[in-house]
């Protein structure tokens, strides 16, 4: 006789970790208190075999809370606080995951200058407070996917890009967005040094087609769990693009100029083979390192958490983004 | 006094041999204790289950080096009690990349089989660690001393392959990074090393 079980990857986002915890949202506030938790694990996950000697400076980048439209009640499992703030890819400080809340605490952001610029009629600059106060801030719970096939469910605040680059005006030669990352190696110790930086070339670059900038899912993310973002996941303003792979998400951002040829991006200039100007999530184009057929996502549990589950063709926003690409063989364009 | 010290000092080299193995159990196995228990804490970081993979491959590459590099140091210093825990070195490298693969396969892929075996074929950079294991493994079973009795002159042709594994994990650290090449090169390096010491020994395979 055969006996049908559901494959791991087959169980729906509900049933991955029974963590009722991470579904309360008044308890998990109540339990963030002003640090939240991150410190916290910060120092527990440096706890490796191998760290007996570390002993890090207990600076802290300081965070404050927003007040904001909070978002409905959704099902998801978040991925815990402490996850989201000690597993990072932002090499600016350090290729390891838990590199960037090490080596950016002492980042300041303020200070800061984002300019809208390129082909618009009304360009603009923010200066930091402007950041928090210029437009109306909301929470959206979003799953980030990363190319490496781990994903997370992120409670992010703040505004749509669309609201951005309308402000600026945008005339017809507007036809991509090009942003760029903060460059300066004096507090970013991963453009300092090639070795530290794995070889990107900075500072780091990324672009969208206008139409995806002008999607109201395309959200510049200035907060995450009730304050202000950590400076290891972006801190002062980072973009958030939940149907593409994370790297597209480009973090403290300086510059988002409207240009009209499709601009360089920085994975595509490291790997062009690898990495593609889209890089939509989709579950049939395997990254030749990664099958993109499933993920892991990372909530709470160790290692046996059961965490494998499949893959949604644009990271399962199809339903508002899939028109965008409907003329395009997204085999090529990946 | 002096009576005193020179005792301390001839117990120390009689038994300098158990002391190095000894001085190996610990820093092999501890660690790996430690990593488990954190992991299946959730004490590891936002992914225990990268933190394991990466701490076990690392943990058998370094130990298989170790291993290469017992033979040349005891040449070059005339220690010849070295030699008597080079087994032990290899064995560890092999328990490592047991962990290595069986956490791969339970914590990675969760025994879904179909994409385990589909990795491997589609992953060069598995691929190649596959290589590596396979021949480890042969090593690892075959080190018994009766069977290296038994095995005469094939014992040795067979551990030969070793200098094939450490180049394919060495090839197999290289392609499984996905930038920054830093640390594999430098890896790779110290690989490429340890095999040039032994020239002549490749030399004469080819001459005949
Ligand atoms: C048995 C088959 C093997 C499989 C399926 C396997 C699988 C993997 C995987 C999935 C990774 C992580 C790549 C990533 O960062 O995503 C990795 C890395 C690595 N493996 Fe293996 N491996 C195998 C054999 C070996 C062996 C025999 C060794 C050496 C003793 C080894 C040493 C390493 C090293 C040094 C790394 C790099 C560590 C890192 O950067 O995280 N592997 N392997």
């Amino acid at each position: 006789m055969l006996i049908k079980t559901k494959k791991n990857y087959q169980l729906s986002e509900n049933e991955v970790t029974a963590e009722p915890v991470y579904h309360d949202r008044r308890q998990v506030l109540k339990k963030m208190g002003y640090l939240g938790a991150g410190t916290l694990l910060a120092q527990s996950a440096s706890a490796n075999p191998l760290d007996f000697f570390s002993n890090k400076p207990d600076k802290v980048f300081a965070q404050r809370a927003l007040s904001f439209q909070p978002a409905g009640e959704s099902s998801q499992i978040w991925t815990p606080e402490a996850k989201v703030t000690t597993h990072n890819n932002f090499y600016e400080f350090g290729t390891n995951k838990s590199d960037p809340v090490e080596n950016a605490q002492g980042f300041n952001v303020n200070p800061w200058q984002l300019s809208i610029s390129g082909e618009v009629d009304k360009p603009y600059t923010l200066g930091y407070d402007d950041l928090f106060t210029r437009f109306d801030l909301e929470e959206r719970i979003y799953r980030l996917r990363c190319v490496e096939a781990w994903s997370m469910v992120i409670p992010w605040i703040g505004f749509s890009l669309a609201e951005v680059i309308k402000k600026a005006a945008p005339n017809s030669r507007a036809k991509y967005v090009a942003f760029e990352t903060l460059y300066d190696p004096k507090q970013m110790p991963g453009q300092a040094s090639r070795r530290l930086g794995g070889g990107v070339q900075y500072p780091y670059v990324e672009g969208l087609r206008i139409d995806e900038a002008m999607n109201p899912l395309t959200l510049l993310s200035v907060g995450l769990y009730g304050k202000t973002l950590p400076a290891q996941n972006g801190a002062p303003i980072r973009l958030v693009v939940p149907w593409k792979y994370g790297f597209k998400s480009i973090k403290s951002i300086v510059s988002i100029k409207l240009v009209e040829k499709k601009p360089p991006t920085s994975w595509n200039i490291l790997a062009a083979n690898e990495y593609g100007f889209y890089a939509n999530v989709n579950p049939e184009v395997d990254h030749p390192r990664w099958s993109q057929a499933s993920e892991r996502r990372i909530t709470s549990g160790g290692l046996f958490a059961r965490n494998r589950i499949a893959t949604l063709p644009f990271n399962g926003y199809g339903e508002d983004v899939a028109d965008m690409y409907k003329n395009m063989d997204l085999k090529v364009n990946y | 006094m002096v009576a005193n010290k020179t005792t301390l000092k001839s117990v120390f080299l009689e038994n300098r041999v158990l002391l190095l193995k000894i001085t190996i159990h610990l820093m092999s196995l501890l660690p790996l204790v430690a990593l488990y228990l954190l992991a299946f804490d959730d004490q590891l970081g936002a992914d225990p289950v990268k933190e394991v993979i990466h701490f076990t491959g690392m943990g058998g590459f370094n130990l298989l080096l170790l291993s290469l590099l017992i033979m040349p140091l005891a040449k070059k210093y005339r220690q010849a009690y070295l030699l008597q825990v080079r087994r032990l070195l290899g064995l560890y490298s092999f328990t490592y990349a047991v962990c290595h693969l069986l956490s791969f396969l339970a914590f990675e892929v969760q025994f879904d089989l179909t994409l385990f075996f589909n990795e491997i074929i589609d992953r060069p950079y598995i691929t190649v660690g596959v290589g590596a294991f396979i021949i480890l493994l042969s090593l690892a079973f075959t080190s018994l001393n009766s069977l290296k009795r038994s095995m005469g002159k094939s014992w040795q042709k067979l551990h030969n392959w070793v200098y094939l594994a450490v180049l394919l994990i060495a090839l197999h650290y290289f392609w499984s990074v996905k930038s920054g090449l830093f640390d594999p090169g430098m890896y790779a390096v110290i690989t490429v090393f340890l095999l040039s010491l032994r020239r002549e020994k490749f030399k004469r395979w080819f001459k005949k």
